[in-house]
This record gives C-alpha cells, sequence and structure tokens, in this order.
C-alpha cells in the first residue's frame, strides 16, 4: 500500500516496511504495523528486538531508512492546530524537518526513564508543550493540566520539582505531560521497567483507565499480565521482523511461532 | 621602618576608585561579551557541521594556547601597524572578551553535552524544535552545571584585568603604580592593591556561593 492510498478511516496510524540501521547494524527489516481508533497495541520481544526504535520512528524520533508512516484524520477532523489532518511520510526519500515535526504532532511519548524537565515544576512540565509549542492560552493549558494531574491523583503536587516524586509518581505526572498535548496516538516505551516493583501498579491503573477512556495506544512492555489484559492486539518483534500479531489473548494465551512461545514461556518463569 | 599611614589612608581614595571605574567595569563588559561568544562558540563546536566546529576548535586553541598578556599586546601594539589603532578602553575589552569566549566556551559546550539526551528527546516529542529545546530545556540545566566554572573564570577575569595597566588603561593597578613610583612606597601601595583584589574576589567567592545554592534548588541533595 502506497501512503497516498485511501486509508481505512478507523486507522489512526499505518506504518509500511519500516527499515532501519545503525551503522552495519540492521534493527528493523521491514516493520508493518496498523493501529485503530481506541485500540491499545502492545509490542513485545527480546532486547535487542528493535522495540524502542520502532516506537522513536513512529515519533520522529528517530528517522527510518525507508518504509511509510501515515497518519489518518484525527476524530476532531483536524482540530489542533493542523495535526488532526492526515500525514504521510516516505522514509524512501529524504525527508525534512518540517515533515518531522508534522509526525512529531500526532504523538506523544512517555518514556522509560521519565525524562521530566528537571529545572521544572510539576505544572510547568505539563504546559510547557501545550504553552510554547501549541500556543495554547497559559491559563487554558493551566486550567487542563491541573484536571489532569487531579486524575492521576497528583493535583496537589503542581509546584513540586520531578525530584521531589518517587518513580511512580514522575511517571504519572510524565504520562500527564504526554496526554496535554492531546495526540492522536500515545507511545509508551517499558513505562514502567525503571519503577520499584511496588510502584508499578499505580502507573499501569493509570495506563489501563486511559485505555478504558479509548485513548489510541502503543505500549512496549514486559508486563505480559498487563498487557494480555489491557492491549486489543500483540505484536510480537524478534530480529528487527514482525514474528507474531494477533488478539493478546491468542498471541500470548496460545502462540503459534516457535520464537513466541519460548519467548512467553521465559518472561512468565521471570516473574 | 616607619610607617607612612597617611600615604595609606590617601592612596586608598584613588586604588578603590580604580577599583570602581576601571576594574570592575572592565571585567563586567569583557565577562558579558565573552560569554556571548562563548555560547556561540560552544554551539559552533557542537555543530555537525565540520567546517564551523574547525573553526571554532581552532579558536579556542589559539586561546587557551598563548598568554593572556601576548594577546592584549598583539590587539593594542600589534594591530596598529595593519592599520587598526584602538584606544587602551577597547583594545582591553577586546582582548579580555575574546580570552573569556576560549576559555568559557569549552564550560558551556561541557555542561551543554553533560545534559542528558533523553531531554533533547522529550523536548522533541512535546513538539519543540531544536532551538527551543535548547533554549528552553538544555541551556537552563547546562547554566546549573557551568556556574561554579564559570564563577572561576569570572574571579579569574577580574585579577587578569590588572594587565590592562600595561595597555595604559586607568584601573586599580595602574593607579596604584602611578602613586608608588611617586612616592616610592611599593611595599605599601602594591599590599594595598592586592588588598582590594582579595575583597573583591571575596564578595564574588560569595555570591557564587548563593547563585549555586539558587540553582540548586531543584536538584536533589
Ligand atoms: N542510537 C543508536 N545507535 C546505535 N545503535 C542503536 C541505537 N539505538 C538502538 N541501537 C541498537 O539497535 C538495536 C535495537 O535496539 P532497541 O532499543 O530498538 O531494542 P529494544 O527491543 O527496545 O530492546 P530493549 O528491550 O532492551 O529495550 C540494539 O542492538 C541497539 O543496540
Ligand atoms: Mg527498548
Amino acid at each position: 500500500m502506497s501512503p497516498t492510498d485511501p486509508v481505512d478511516a478507523s486507522l489512526v496510524l499505518s506504518a509500511r516496511g519500516l527499515t532501519k540501521s545503525f551503522g552495519s547494524n540492521t534493527v528493523l527489516r521491514g516493520i508493518d504495523l496498523d493501529v485503530r481508533r481506541g485500540k491499545v497495541v502492545a509490542l513485545i520481544g527480546p532486547s535487542g528486538s528493535g522495540k524502542t526504535t520502532v516506537l522513536r520512528s513512529l515519533n520522529g524520533l528517530e528517522v527510518p531508512d525507508g518504509g511509510t508512516v501515515t497518519f489518518g484524520v484525527a476524530a476532531d477532523g483536524g482540530g489542533s492546530g493542523g495535526a488532526g489532518r492526515p500525514l504521510a511520510l516516505d522514509f524512501g526519500s529524504p525527508v525534512g524537518k518540517r515533515e518531522i515535526a508534522a509526525l512529531r504532532d500526532r504523538s506523544a511519548m512517555v518514556f522509560q526513564h521519565y525524562n521530566l524537565f528537571p529545572h521544572m515544576t510539576v505544572l510547568k512540565n505539563v504546559t510547557e508543550g501545550p504553552v510554547q509549542v501549541q500556543k495554547r492560552p497559559k491559563a487554558e493549558a493551566e486550567a487542563e493540566a491541573l484536571r489532569l494531574l487531579a486524575r492521576v491523583g497528583l493535583a496537589e503536587k503542581r509546584d513540586a520539582y520531578p525530584f521531589q516524586l518517587s518513580g511512580g509518581q514522575q511517571q504519572r505526572v510524565g504520562i500527564v505531560r504526554a496526554l496535554a498535548l492531546k495526540p492522536q496516538l500515545l507511545l509508551f516505551d517499558e513505562p514502567t521497567s525503571a519503577l520499584d516493583p511496588e510502584l508499578v501498579g499505580e502507573v499501569l491503573a493509570v495506563i489501563k483507565e486511559l485505555a478504558e477512556e479509548g485513548w489510541t495506544m502503543v505500549i512496549v512492555t514486559h508486563e505480559l499480565g498487563f498487557a494480555r489484559h489491557v492491549a486489543d492486539e500483540v505484536v510480537f518483534m524478534d530480529g528487527g521482523v514482525v514474528v507474531e500479531r494477533g488478539p493478546a489473548a491468542e498471541v500470548l494465551g496460545a502462540p503459534r511461532q516457535e520464537r513466541t512461545k519460548q519467548f512467553v514461556k521465559r518472561i512468565q518463569h521471570e516473574v | 621602618m616607619t610607617f607612612n599611614w597617611d600615604l595609606v589612608w590617601s592612596s586608598f581614595g584613588p586604588i578603590i576608585g580604580g577599583a570602581l571605574t576601571g576594574t570592575i567595569p572592565l571585567t563586567l563588559a569583557s565577562f558579558a561579551f565573552g560569554l556571548l561568544l562563548a555560547l556561540l562558540v560552544a554551539l559552533l563546536r557542537l555543530s555537525p557541521n565540520r567546517v564551523l566546529s574547525g573553526i571554532a576548535r581552532f579558536y579556542v586553541s589559539v586561546i587557551r594556547g598563548t598568554p593572556l598578556l601576548v594577546q592584549l599586546f598583539v590587539i593594542f601594539y600589534g594591530l596598529p601597524s595593519l592599520g587598526v589603532k584602538l584606544e587602551p578602553w577597547p583594545s582591553a575589552i577586546i582582548a579580555f572578551s575574546l580570552n573569556v569566549g576560549g576559555y568559557a566556551a569549552e564550560i558551556i559546550r561541557a555542561a551543554i553535552l553533560s545534559v542528558p539526551k533523553g531531554q533533547w528527546e522529550a523536548g522533541h516529542t512535546i513538539g519543540m524544535s531544536g532551538t527551543q529545546t535548547l533554549v528552553r530545556i538544555i541551556l537552563p540545566q547546562a547554566a546549573r552545571v557551568s556556574v561554579p566554572p564559570l564563577s572561576n573564570t569570572f574571579i579569574s577575569l577580574v585579577k587578569d584585568t590588572s594587565l590592562a595597566s600595561l595597555i595604559l588603561v586607568t584601573e586599580l593597578f595602574r593607579n596604584a603604580q602611578q602613586i608608588a613610583a611617586f612616592s616610592q612606597e611599593f611595599m605599601v601601595l602594591y599590599l594595598e592593591a592586592a588588598l582590594v583584589y582579595w575583597v573583591v574576589c571575596l564578595a564574588l567567592s560569595t555570591a557564587q556561593s548563593a547563585l549555586e545554592r539558587r540553582l540548586d534548588r531543584y536538584v536533589a541533595h
């Protein structure tokens, strides 16, 4: 499918044939990924299989060597300053800064190590994008930020600096920072793997709520129990290719490919 | 040894005056221009463009590899032979700014590099351009890291401005020298000059600590 073909209206994201090498190390060998509106895709796979690179490619933090990424029209029909219009990027030819910026406008990333801005308060972390980038009125952005912070139980931390928060609280702020941008797609890169075990639950609970609320998400995770519970589709990657994909219960409960079987078995042993 | 107390008291006036009208303005102006230059040079040095980073590297190498006194003399006594005649003050400000620019550029470059890569990515994921991320996310964090070494550069500069006396700038040390030559009380006058430099530097060290505490407010202790 070329990026100019009409896309299924329910598709938020459609990636085809993504390839990426770092020097002589070929990390992505033709990745296809479709994400439908309101659906959650869990991306799983062994270390080094390329999961993070896929997410980063979707958010323009990494520029793939080849393949296409297409975003459909947003549910609100193109509000939020042009970020709702369809976008098709073909990485087979050189891609400019403006196109990368447009790609970034459509999704927001939640990082494994939170990456909050340490010199800004919690409230400032959350309003920085809406105010400085999206040029929304400050008062409106702050009201929205406080509403979102309250939802994750952190309203009273508005004036705290990130170092004053636990890892779980920092990650919840990281999630709110992404939500405040009103992206079409949320990307999570192992959002709980840097957390102490007792803090994992509070972050997963927030993500689960977002899923129930209808946010469209791609989540890289090693929490297979969580993936099974929350994801509509599970995509298993190994060695830069998608080995198996399907409904969570099938891929995790009754994998068909040998590599998937081994991976699922190994992870379940570890936990 | 009989001590000329009258001279001690009467000479403090011109020496402190030299600090207020010479040393301090010369330091402030040179440091301000020097920092701007240093930021520019640090960014060039970090640029992926080989030519630009090469120029920046060459500049830093020349400044750090040659004595400040020689730099000062090249500008004040050397340039006139190329038809560029500068007064003592502009010569001094140019020389000191270029010198600060070379040293501070390396400090700023290291500070920018010390900010974790994830901060650039966080800036990009909320939609910021490279420049926006640099200005709003990276530089404020780099500033905190670079305050202690830049304060040291600043304090060194205060002392280094005494070299401007050699290109006829009326500042603290030149005033002391002139009174010393006239009164022949070298020890008294040079100790007085030393004392005034010391007091200024002590005050600056105190200010430096206060500034560092303020910038550290968002960091775990
Ligand atoms: N910026 C980079 N430069 C060079 N190599 C890279 C870079 N980023 C990733 N790689 C390499 O690409 C491969 C895939 O990395 P990636 O981070 O996408 O894997 P992953 O599936 O997310 O692994 P993990 O589960 O350990 O996070 C690895 O071999 C990694 O070393
Ligand atoms: Mg990863």
